[in-house]
């Protein structure tokens, strides 16, 4: 018993050697970076400020990341509430089809969604045989193409908290309501949906901080038009060699999803208090 | 007039008609009076079953609930009080038959549009709304002008006492302040029925004889009929105008309170509502109401109704409180047994007589008596009046 305890110790002793050398040291230099290159001072932070082309990549950031978590959200509400309060048939459906997707790669994911927007796409090219739309739709290689790739990836990680919140709902509380005469809707805005605020937080906040750092599917499916924060700081790093400005940005949205991580976990204790 | 005092049933007084056709109207102007009666509903089951796959959980159940009545059902866990409340709620599609509320079908009526008061076992109080807005709600669902609202809540959170919790959140609340908050919002808007479903379980022995009381009161006060779910049956009794009492999904026998102690429809009644003695009688006949038949070497004799022996097992039943130790009376039956055991248990002596036919007649006996003292083993004779009885049938092997 002691024994295999040990060798379980001295099997994982590595791991927090590991963390430090993979994550911590790293952070250091990095933050060190963003104050001395290329010369020593806040100037890298003033930039991120003021210069109008990092303003423009940050505010378009924010947007996305903003409609991504309110669209996928929304969407993740209505699986989840058929999968915990639909008939058990529905529920497999959605089960699949929730679960599915996390066995596919993320670049498989963004080329298929190229497949199907793309000029000459499934969607466009039916949309245009039906006779619906002359011209096709820009659906890809823009703004949107990104938040249709997000969205779709987002969604199942927003499905899962929130699910856990609504399975932890009495169903006689909804039920009481229906006695004292609430009809579904009112019952719906009114019960159900603010019992479940924390879940809802909780899913906006991890949807949120995943969509801040997306790189692979906005630079498919934007084809470069729409740059991301993630992206940009690529671009500083191996195309415009500006480590100081990209390493800058790099501690500006790491201190934002530590403030959004301890968000979460009082959301998360909140949840518990209510639940 | 006639139709107000049709809905008032059972308090059909004049006075309390006008006292409660004033405060309608003045409520209407927003300055309701403090206590309100409210218009009761009948409600009727005819034939009502429900099953869930195969398991047939409500068998054909025909009940009539009075307006104003305070109706318990009661029985063992699993006996389908619940569900025969759920189906009565509108939460529950009944398999069969129908629901009458004053004569007029609901059975395919949502919950939400019945507009009876429920109290849930657990209470399901909106958590994330405080006392005030708890009990609002199903005013706020209605429509009812803000200020009337703020009023009417105001004055049913004076009466259930939580005035000074009213801006808590159930989570800050004690179990028994709890059940208030959860019968004041059941009560606030007036429903013709109030369904209770066990809301004292939760609660412990002190609390839940001050809140019997307190609902005993609200039912004296609202008019309102009661449909009110217990397994205790000492909670049965005192609260009930009537007690409905349920076995394995099988109504059993609905009766007051007095009637189905002292006089039970069958065994399991009489076996389920505090403790009984059964004593099977051979050869058993019946002359002029009574029956009389033999236990070993004792003829015993018990009040019987006319055609009720006709050839099954008679069962004498009598209460232990009817039974002493002594010498027959002139109406007495008697028989001889050996104490064979005796438990102590505060005021009274729990005492078991052991008779030759093998049955065991519990009886207890003031702590203090000559009997009391008697010590395991001695022999001794057991006695009570033959009108204390009554003749029941087994209808185990029925
Ligand atoms: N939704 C359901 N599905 C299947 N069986 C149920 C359901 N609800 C209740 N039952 C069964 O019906 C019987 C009566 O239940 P219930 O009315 O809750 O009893 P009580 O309230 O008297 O304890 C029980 O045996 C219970 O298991
Ligand atoms: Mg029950």
């Amino acid at each position: 018993m002691t024994r295999s305890w040990m060798r379980y110790a001295i099997l994982l002793a590595p791991l927090p050697l590991f963390l430090v050398a993979s994550y911590v040291l790293p952070f250091f230099v990095v933050a060190k970076w963003s104050v001395t290159d290329p010369e020593p001072g806040l100037g890298q932070y003033i930039r991120i400020f003021t210069d109008p082309t990092v303003q423009v990549v940050l505010i378009r950031t924010l947007r996305i990341c903003v409609i991504v978590t309110l669209v996928s959200v929304t969407l993740a509400y209505a699986i989840a509430y058929n999968w915990v309060f639909g008939p058990p048939k529905r529920q497999r459906l959605i089960e699949y089809c929730v679960l599915i997707p996390f066995w596919i790669s993320v670049l498989i994911r963004a080329f298929g969604w190229l497949i199907l927007l793309r000029n000459n796409g499934i969607i466009n090219e039916s949309l245009m045989s039906v006779g619906v739309i002359k011209e096709p739709l820009a659906l890809v290689r823009n703004e949107l193409g990104s938040i249709i790739g997000m969205t779709h990836f987002l969604i199942p990680f927003a499905v899962f908290p929130l699910a856990s919140a609504l399975r932890q709902v009495d169903p006689r509380v909804p039920q009481a309501a229906s006695g004292l005469g609430a009809g579904r809707m009112r019952i719906f805005w009114t019960v159900t949906l603010p019992m479940t605020m924390p879940g809802v937080l909780g899913a906006s906040i991890i949807v949120f901080v995943f969509a801040l750092g997306f790189f692979i599917t906005p630079a498919i499916l934007s084809g470069g038009r729409s740059v991301m924060v993630a992206e940009f700081i690529y671009l500083q790093l191996f195309q415009t060699v500006n480590w100081g400005l990209a390493a800058a940005i790099s501690v500006v949205l790491l201190v934002i999803v530590a403030a959004l991580g301890a968000l979460l976990h009082k959301v998360a204790r909140l949840d518990k208090l209510v639940g | 007039m006639n139709r107000f005092q049709l809905n008032y049933a059972n308090y059909s007084i004049v006075v309390n008609s006008v006292f409660n056709l004033s405060s309608r109207k003045n409520r209407k102007g927003g300055v309701g009076l403090a206590p309100q009666r409210h218009r009761a509903s009948q409600l009727s089951a005819i034939g009502l079953g429900k099953s869930f796959g195969n398991f047939e959980a409500l068998r054909s159940l025909d009940l009539t609930i009075a307006a104003g009545e305070f109706l318990t059902l009661l029985g063992p866990s699993g006996s389908g009080k619940t569900t025969f409340l759920m189906a009565l709620a509108g939460f529950l599609k009944p398999s069969r038959g129908r629901l009458e509320e004053d004569g007029v079908d609901i059975t395919d009526r949502p919950a939400d549009k019945r507009n009876f008061g429920m109290v849930f076992q657990g209470y399901a109080l909106f958590p994330h709304l405080s006392v005030t807005d708890n009990v609002a709600f199903p005013l706020k669902v209605r429509k009812v002008p803000a200020a009337e609202i703020k009023k009417r809540v105001g004055d049913m959170i004076e009466r259930v006492g939580l005035s000074a919790h009213a801006h808590k959140r159930p989570a800050q609340l004690s179990g028994g302040q709890q059940q208030r908050v959860a019968l004041a919002r059941a009560l606030v808007f007036e429903p013709g029925v109030l369904l209770l479903d066990e809301p004292f379980s939760a609660l412990d022995k002190n609390l839940r004889e001050g809140l019997q009381a307190e609902m005993k009161r609200v039912h004296r006060e609202t008019g309102t009929t009661f449909v009110f779910v217990t397994h205790d049956q000492s909670e049965a009794l005192a609260l009930s105008d009537r007690i409905a009492i349920f076995n394995h999904g099988q109504l059993m026998q609905a009766a007051e309170p007095r009637a189905i102690y002292t006089r039970p429809d069958n065994r399991f009644v009489a076996e389920f509502l505090g403790r009984i003695n059964l004593l099977p009688l051979e050869g058993c006949s019946a002359i002029d109401g009574r029956a009389t038949g033999r236990l070993g070497e004792a003829t015993l004799s018990a009040p019987t109704g006319a055609a009720a022996l006709a050839g099954r097992q008679s069962l004498l039943a009598v209460r232990p409180e009817h039974l002493r130790i002594g010498a027959a009376g002139a109406d007495d039956n008697s028989v001889a047994g050996v104490i064979a055991d005796k438990i102590f248990n505060g005021a009274e002596m729990s005492l078991q007589v052991a008779l030759a036919t093998g049955q065991r007649l519990l009886l207890s006996v003031p702590d203090n008596s000559a009997a009391a003292a008697l010590a395991v083993g001695a022999e001794t004779k057991v006695c009570w009046p033959v009108e204390s009885g009554f003749i029941l049938h087994d209808d185990r092997n029925a």
